[in-house]
């Protein structure tokens, strides 16, 4: 289970109504390499991985969820006082027809989110290494949000995002080194 | 909740975030080092620190926590304090 | 391998080949990052630590993997050639 806590990981802060920018996060909030993609990869993956990184897996899961949570605070603060004709000029109309300015499982395109986006090969080895590539992924997603936005205190928060995933790309990197390890036998070619 | 909150709020909601930060560093570290005595200790004490941060925090800004104590006899007041995208 | 001595940059570039028939003037060089984890193999015990602030705001506790990241096409941006 998990005990929810009133805060967030990093301070959440917008100065500019720009709902363009809330546009392109979505690719963070729904979209293939977006957090919630990352917090249920990690989660489900967990049950099927060697005990000695299941830790890993389900602490780096839970940190996800807590991202998940920091992208959904943009987007509802770039958002919540917009007017349909802003949301028409930000590329953001059909996301208003459909759901006003709730917030939608959706990448930036508005295409919805889907389980395709995630693996569970059961295999330690391609698992570890597809966390990897999608940590990589993500930090590349953010470069290129923070590369669009001129927001200096949303890329502030972006900034810790993406340095976020050059931690995880780490550890899953050591992850793989332990499922590896033959007790402590270094292989010899 | 239409009233700003104070000054104060901020300071020492980012004084919690930045203790659990270095707890939470240290989890992933240890998940994947889980014999480093130094990181060990450096838990303990990041772990216990914020934990007197948040009681601190909870006494004057509300519950920060499911299960934190209610602070009124008469209403339930996790509802009633922001929420984070609220702040 | 170059004789000039150059600083570790985590930002790489190269420069795209151009054809006959590219319709965009050339962007000069495109970037990608190479952050420090990429490096660092298992990581040792006892890296030197930010301070609790400070790895906050860095998005890391220790010191090596801090990768500060902006737009290396904007003018004035940290992007060199």
């Amino acid at each position: 289970m998990w005990v929810y806590e009133k805060k967030l990981q990093y301070p959440v802060k917008v100065s500019t109504c720009n709902p363009t920018l809330a546009k392109y996060l979505m690719e963070q909030y729904g979209g293939a390499d977006g957090e919630l993609a990352a917090a249920l990869r990690y989660m489900n993956q967990r049950y099927t991985i060697p005990d000695k990184v299941i830790g890993l897996l389900n602490d780096i899961a839970t940190e996800e969820f807590s991202h998940l949570e920091m992208i959904a605070t943009m987007i509802y603060k770039l958002t919540k006082d917009a007017t349909p004709q802003q949301l028409r000029e930000a590329g953001l109309a059909e996301h208003y027809v459909s759901h006003d300015s709730a917030l939608f499982y959706n990448n930036a395109a508005g295409v919805p989110f889907t389980a395709a986006y995630i693996q569970a090969k059961g295999d330690p080895i391609a698992d570890l290494y597809e966390d990897i590539a999608a940590e990589e992924k993500a930090r590349a997603t953010y470069q290129w949000i923070i590369d669009m936005s001129d927001d200096p205190d949303l890329n502030d928060s972006l900034r810790f995002l993406r340095e976020r995933e050059i931690i995880h790309s780490q550890r899953f990197r050591e992850a793989v080194e332990i499922v590896k390890d033959d007790r402590g036998q270094k292989k010899i070619f | 909740m239409a009233n700003p909150l104070p000054k104060e709020y901020y300071k020492q909601l980012e004084e919690i975030q930045a203790a659990d930060f270095v707890v939470h560093e240290l989890i992933l570290y240890l998940d994947t080092h889980p014999t480093d005595q130094q990181a060990l200790s450096q838990y303990n004490q990041f772990a216990q620190y914020s934990k007197q941060l948040k009681r601190a925090f909870e006494a004057q800004f509300g519950p920060l926590q499911q299960g934190s104590p209610n602070p009124s006899s008469s209403v339930w007041t996790w509802n009633s304090t922001p929420w984070p995208w609220q702040v | 391998m170059s004789s000039e001595k150059r600083s570790f940059s985590s930002l790489k570039s190269y420069v795209p080949r151009r054809g006959l028939f590219d319709p965009c003037p050339p962007i000069g060089y495109k970037y990608y990052s190479t952050p420090p984890n990429l490096y660092l193999g298992f990581q040792p015990p006892g890296l030197p630590q930010f301070s609790p602030q400070e790895a906050l705001k860095k998005g890391t506790l220790w010191k090596v993997f801090y990768d500060y990241y902006d737009n290396p096409y904007r003018k004035g941006g940290k992007g060199r050639g």
